[in-house]
């Protein structure tokens, strides 16, 4: 292992147990900000980042002959720790790396495109599938621009629901973190762990929604169906079963000294680099840095929920792998709140332009029946204006602009994903390190591909 | 949430936003771009901002006061052009990249203006509204 290992002594008091808060008023210290001004942060990026083209990457790998220094090397985009189909351009010398790239664009499909070309009530199943292990947070973010275009108010049940499956995903997303982050690293018996209790939130999910992932359940107006006879239990089964298997996984990950090797004081990097990175998300709050958009800039209900936002102190993988599974157990704190104050009411908002007829008001009413068939064939008209709303997904800021041109598709849509930025941050954290430490360093990062192309 | 929208000349954009970065905004959080070929009018335009083909779309954040300041700044479809932010925020990289990719604005200054998602050989800049989709009529096509 390279960087400062082995021993990194000050970590060994490393409590993952502590949640570390910030009052927002902290967050007037301009340090980080004058920070930005400082031209090293930009230099020390220039000197990370291997700009060369793609086929130049390709053309130098074959050309590299044993006497260079230095050699280029392609890894991925088919290789098992890249998250799916991420390709990476390292420069090595030896097995360090010395710059390097993401190469990234290989699951793109057009999805913006598409979305010029779907109803507004057709857009969130295109959304969904981009990050596909926390759909629900796409699919809040698009259903939030376009009730501010239409300048609708919800429900309440329907915005307590919203907040109530968000932190069910982030819980299942995290625990997907915890498998692939377990797997990549070696203990691959944790993979078997995460995938385990990532299905179980999966089966909540499936029985709330009807499908394990790529849900369309939040939709503009609220979601698509009340929650089912039982949830209350199902939900409840699930989050009284999670906290033993989290100290399980304290059991086989956190102590465990070959775990911690592999991730303490590798892939470091600081708050300023991340805030002039444009860096959300737990890799800015593993830097000491509390910033979370549902304290920070509340949407939905937020404001009226009690949680901490869990940060770290290094800034390394081992600090993103402990923010992540204790942002598991605040997200358990949050759902029993949710649990508690669930206020009761309609799901979606009463606007018969907006929400579709129940089916059994289609067979009496001819109202009803126009309203349905122009919903689900013109879909309905949105006012002009352009808009741009943001959530706070697992990995980050998740936002959506959207422009409307008063029709009944949006004009443009636009994503921004967490990890499409976050990716930036790679040859940051991978210089000086070993292609063993890149791997760990991809998977602190936790990058759904689906969004980065989209 | 709060968020306001300001409207920017091309040739003020790096003024503008080396002064908004003095004012506390720490991040630029979303670069994107907007085709209004088919939408020219777009109706929120002030009368003093002349509308053009394209229009450049840079989020940026503070967070010592939670809050978001959009910059609009129109692109003319004759010299898509634009000064790269990449020196006061390096996170636009990636952000203008795609601009780039799938619009044809070019940033000036960028340290890497190759395509980020197309492949390295297309043609064409997918979101334009003229760039076709080449997708078969389907049923209810004139919802558009």
């Amino acid at each position: 292992m390279t960087v400062t290992q082995p021993g990194h002594p000050s970590h060994t008091a490393h409590n993952t147990t502590a949640h570390n808060t910030t009052a927002a008023s902290d967050l007037t210290d301009t340090a980080a900000a004058s920070d930005l001004t400082d031209t090293a942060v930009r230099r020390r990026h220039n000197s990370a980042v291997l700009r060369i083209g793609e086929d130049d990457g390709e053309r130098l790998e074959a050309e590299s002959l044993a006497s260079d220094t230095t050699m280029i090397m392609n890894m991925g985009p088919q290789h098992p720790s890249t998250h799916g189909v991420l390709r990476l351009m390292l420069e090595m010398e030896g097995e360090t790396v010395l710059r390097s790239k993401p190469v990234i664009g290989y699951l793109h499909t057009g999805m913006e495109k598409t979305a010029e070309t779907l109803t507004y009530l057709q857009g969130p199943t295109n959304v969904t599938r981009m990050d596909y292990a926390a759909p629900l947070f796409s699919e809040l973010a698009f259903s939030l621009a376009t009730e501010e275009l239409l300048g609708l108010e919800l429900p309440p049940r329907a915005r307590w629901i919203r907040m109530l499956m968000c932190e069910l995903n982030r819980i299942s997303s995290h625990l997907l973190f915890q498998a692939t982050n377990g797997m990549d690293i070696g203990a691959v018996s944790m993979m078997i762990y995460g995938w385990r209790e990532r299905e179980e939130s999966l089966r909540l999910f499936e029985a709330i929604t009807g499908l394990r992932m790529n849900h369309n359940y939040i939709r503009p107006g609220g979601v698509a169906a009340d929650l089912p006879d039982g949830w209350r239990d199902e939900v409840l089964t699930l989050i009284d079963k999670l906290p033993a298997r989290l100290a399980e996984f304290d059991t086989l990950l956190t102590g465990q000294p070959i775990y911690r090797e592999r991730l303490q004081g590798v892939g470091v990097i600081n708050t300023a680099e991340c805030l002039a990175l444009g860096v959300t998300g737990p890799i800015l709050r593993s830097t000491g840095y509390s910033w979370d958009l549902r304290r920070d800039m509340p949407y939905l209900d937020y404001e009226s929920l009690d949680f901490d936002v869990v940060v770290g102190t290094y800034g390394d993988c081992f600090d993103r792998y402990a923010i992540r599974l204790n942002e598991i157990r605040e997200s358990i704190g949050i759902v029993r709140q949710i649990l508690d104050q669930m206020p009761s009411g309609d799901y979606r908002v009463q606007d018969k332009k907006v929400t579709p007829p129940p089916r059994a008001r289609i067979d009496e009413s001819m109202e009803a029946l126009i309203h349905h068939f122009k919903i689900f064939t013109e879909g309905f008209k949105v006012p002009a204006g352009e808009v741009y709303v943001a959530v706070e997904s697992p990995r980050g800021e998740l936002g959506c602009y959207m422009v409307s041109d008063g029709s009944g598709v949006p004009y443009r849509m636009h994503i921004r994903g967490p990890s499409f930025v976050n990716l930036q941050t790679l040859p940051h954290m991978m210089q000086g390190g070993m292609v063993a430490d890149a791997v760990a360093v991809i998977s602190s990062v936790d990058p759904i591909m689906g969004e980065v192309d989209r | 949430m709060s968020s306001t929208v300001q409207h920017v000349v091309r040739e003020q954009l790096i003024e503008t936003v080396s002064r908004l970065r003095d004012e506390g905004y720490v991040s630029v959080i979303d670069v994107t771009a907007v085709d209004y070929l088919e939408h020219p009018g777009r109706g929120d335009l002030p009368p003093e901002v002349a509308p053009e083909r394209f229009e450049l779309v840079v989020t940026l954040i503070s967070h010592a006061e939670p809050k978001r300041i959009r910059l609009r700044v129109q692109v003319p479809e004759t010299n898509p052009v634009v000064p790269t932010l990449f020196d006061l925020y390096p996170g636009t990289e990636a952000l203008e990249r795609e601009v780039a990719d799938m619009f044809g604005i070019t940033f000036e200054g960028h340290p890497d203006p190759t395509r980020i998602l197309m492949p390295p050989d297309w043609e064409g800049h997918p979101l334009r509204k003229d760039f076709s989709v080449g997708r078969i009529p389907v049923q209810f096509k004139a919802t558009r």
